[in-house]
């Protein structure tokens, strides 16, 4: 299992700050769930893990720092699975996941044996065996986010960084989806990064939560200690009510400003 | 089992049904044409050039010298211009993903005929004191700068959202550099014929001479291509994302484009322009054979060669004597091709 450390990571667009300082070590096998309002720098922190932008200060993982690695053997270590992923309409399932197994292949090399076998695995495990040849056009969301999720598993990076994973889908397929994440970080030790936009759902399936606003980390902890109604309405400005189940599950539920006629 | 499945999606029947329409292509380009031996002469004919091999054909010598010596190159020379431009095309569409693109649309085709214009117009082309001929260099070279600045601007102005732009990048590029070629020619008449003849090509006058030019060329930048077939489908999910799986973009764009506008200048250097070729032939392996480059890429260098030998032979018979130039035979299946290719765009992004 492995560690991922941000030590006073800092990413500009410009002169906008994205994000400002942030410090975090996920422990091996941990599921941090970043959450915060739109342009906090949720997807900005999760990009620059990734290598997709610029950033000043470090990024260890296993306490190593990722800068200096390759890209490929970065690829290696850390999966991405973005907002909103291309996925071109006439390519098959089975040629998506495949993309997945890019970072073990030779610039001008092919996929081995052993890579297509991976692949065949990791389709079994998220019963897409049906789906292998259709193309990515034909797809329904949920189907299309549990082939993102088996391009991610394909690519065997022990660090797995999830943005927005379940935008797109409705209640019972972002169960679906956050589940298997869940499962496969049991099985695999995965340790996961998320941006999420629902908090109850952030708090149910990560053990942490860092809340983000306009690029500074505010709070940090367990769901009941940072999802509390007075903090979501300092920083989203929302007026919610916070339930907490007899199962230490925390509920947040938003409430109309304008009361009931 | 699964990971067959997994493989087996990459294979595809269509190559050696490919392999089978270039030869039928490469027979009837042959065969067809004025002063040489009766057609069903043809196949024997050919076959007495393989060593170890004399059969009494019936020809006279002078039938099979213009079969060998007239007709042979021109066939050769057009499956070569047409895998080439054919393969170009293909990969440009990968690296900038865009289906709409080509040689010609990006502007290498005018760059690279500014670049042998400046290089006649300033050497007057006294490449026989050189080691090697200049002329395709500099019409690398103007392939190569025109489609930078294609680029650039398309992506300045959002090619990533839309595909148009690029292409609207492409045009400017080539009215700006035709206006520039004008202008010299205007200048410099007394190089007009020779840069004119450049431009229109020689195909139909095609020797060995030529395929022995351009080959080395269409070889290095086709290999280069190919080997990229696997990293194009990377570049499909987009630069991010492609980063993301460890791919370096840019490194791979650049050597992709290099290579393709290498090949490109090459055999622009002895056909001339011949539009089309480089969205039609792509398109058509699409539909046939699916839209991964590892398919798109193997099977448009065959189908490439096929389609233009089979273009080249109306142009031998359509005006006889005289020549119909292959860019028109090629403009006339294309154009209606591309339109065809745009509407059903429309249809799937609706």
């Amino acid at each position: 299992m492995t560690s991922l450390a941000f030590v006073d990571v800092s990413v500009k667009y410009g002169s906008s700050v994205a994000v400002q300082g942030f410090t975090d070590t996920v422990r091996p096998g941990e599921w941090l769930c970043l959450i915060g309002p739109n342009g906090a720098g949720k997807s900005s922190l999760l990009r620059s893990a990734a290598g997709l932008v610029k950033h000043e200060g470090g990024i260890l993982v296993d306490g190593s720092p990722l800068n200096l690695r390759s890209a490929r053997r970065r690829a290696a270590l850390v999966a991405h699975v973005p907002q909103s992923p291309a996925m071109p309409d006439d390519m098959t399932a089975a040629e998506y996941v495949l993309l997945g197994r890019n970072p073990y292949v030779g610039y001008f090399g092919n996929e081995s044996k052993h890579d297509r076998m991976m692949v065949a695995r990791v389709i079994e495990r998220l019963d897409l065996e049906d789906f292998a040849d259709r193309r990515l056009g034909t797809l329904s969301g949920g189907e299309r986010q549990r082939l993102v999720i088996a391009r991610a598993l394909a690519q065997e990076a022990p660090v797995m960084l999830l943005d927005e994973p379940t935008s797109a889908l409705d209640i019972g397929h972002q169960q679906q989806a956050l589940e298997l994440v869940d499962s496969l970080r049991r099985e695999h030790g995965f340790t996961v990064v998320s941006a999420m936009h629902d908090l109850t759902l952030a708090g149910l399936y990560s053990d942490r939560l860092a809340l983000l606003h306009q690029g500074h980390c505010v709070a940090t902890g367990p769901a009941d200690q940072v999802l509390k109604a007075e903090t979501l309405s300092e920083f989203y400005g929302v007026s919610v009510s916070v339930h907490h189940e007899p199962d230490g599950t925390v509920v947040v539920v938003p409430r109309r400003t304008v009361p009931l006629a | 089992m699964l990971a067959d499945q997994v493989r087996d999606s990459e294979r595809s029947w269509w190559m050696p049904v490919a392999c089978i329409m270039l030869a039928v292509a490469f027979l009837f380009g042959a065969m067809v044409g004025p002063a040489g031996p009766a057609w069903w002469r043809v196949p024997a004919e050919l076959l007495n050039h393989l060593p170890f091999i004399h059969i009494k054909t019936g020809a006279t010598q002078l039938q099979s010298t213009v079969l060998w010596q007239i007709r042979m190159p021109r066939v050769v020379l057009a499956g070569i211009v047409g895998s080439m431009l054919s393969i170009a095309g293909a990969s440009y569409q990968g690296v900038f993903r865009n289906p709409l693109v080509d040689p010609y649309l990006l502007g290498v085709a005018a760059g690279a005929g500014l670049g042998a214009t400046v290089i006649i117009v300033a050497g007057r082309a006294s490449s026989s004191s050189w080691p090697i001929d200049p002329l395709p260099i500099a019409a690398f070279v103007g392939g190569l700068i025109a489609v930078m600045i294609t680029y650039s601007v398309g992506a300045a102005f959002g090619a990533a959202k839309s595909s148009a732009t690029l292409v609207l990048a492409g045009v400017a590029v080539t009215s700006l550099a035709t206006a520039i070629q004008t202008f010299m020619l205007q200048k410099n008449t007394d190089v007009v014929r020779q840069v004119y003849s450049w431009i229109l090509g020689r195909l139909s006058t095609a020797t060995w001479h030529d395929v022995r030019l351009v080959l080395p060329y269409v070889v290095v930048s086709t290999g280069v291509l190919l080997w990229h077939r696997r990293l194009l489908d990377v570049l499909r999910v987009g630069d991010d994302e492609a980063q993301s799986l460890g791919a370096r973009v840019d490194r791979i764009r650049l050597t992709v484009v290099i290579a393709a506008t290498l090949g490109t200048a090459a055999v622009v250097s002895v056909s001339g322009l011949i539009g089309f070729v480089g969205i039609v032939v792509p398109h058509l392996v699409r539909l046939l054979a699916g839209s991964s480059y590892r398919r798109i890429l193997p099977l448009t260098v065959i189908l490439g060669a096929a389609f233009l030998i089979v273009a080249d032979i109306p142009g031998r018979i359509l005006s006889d004597p005289a020549e119909t130039p292959i860019g028109v035979v090629t403009a006339f299946l294309g154009a209606p091709f591309f339109i065809i290719v745009l509407r059903s765009r429309q249809g799937a992004s609706r």
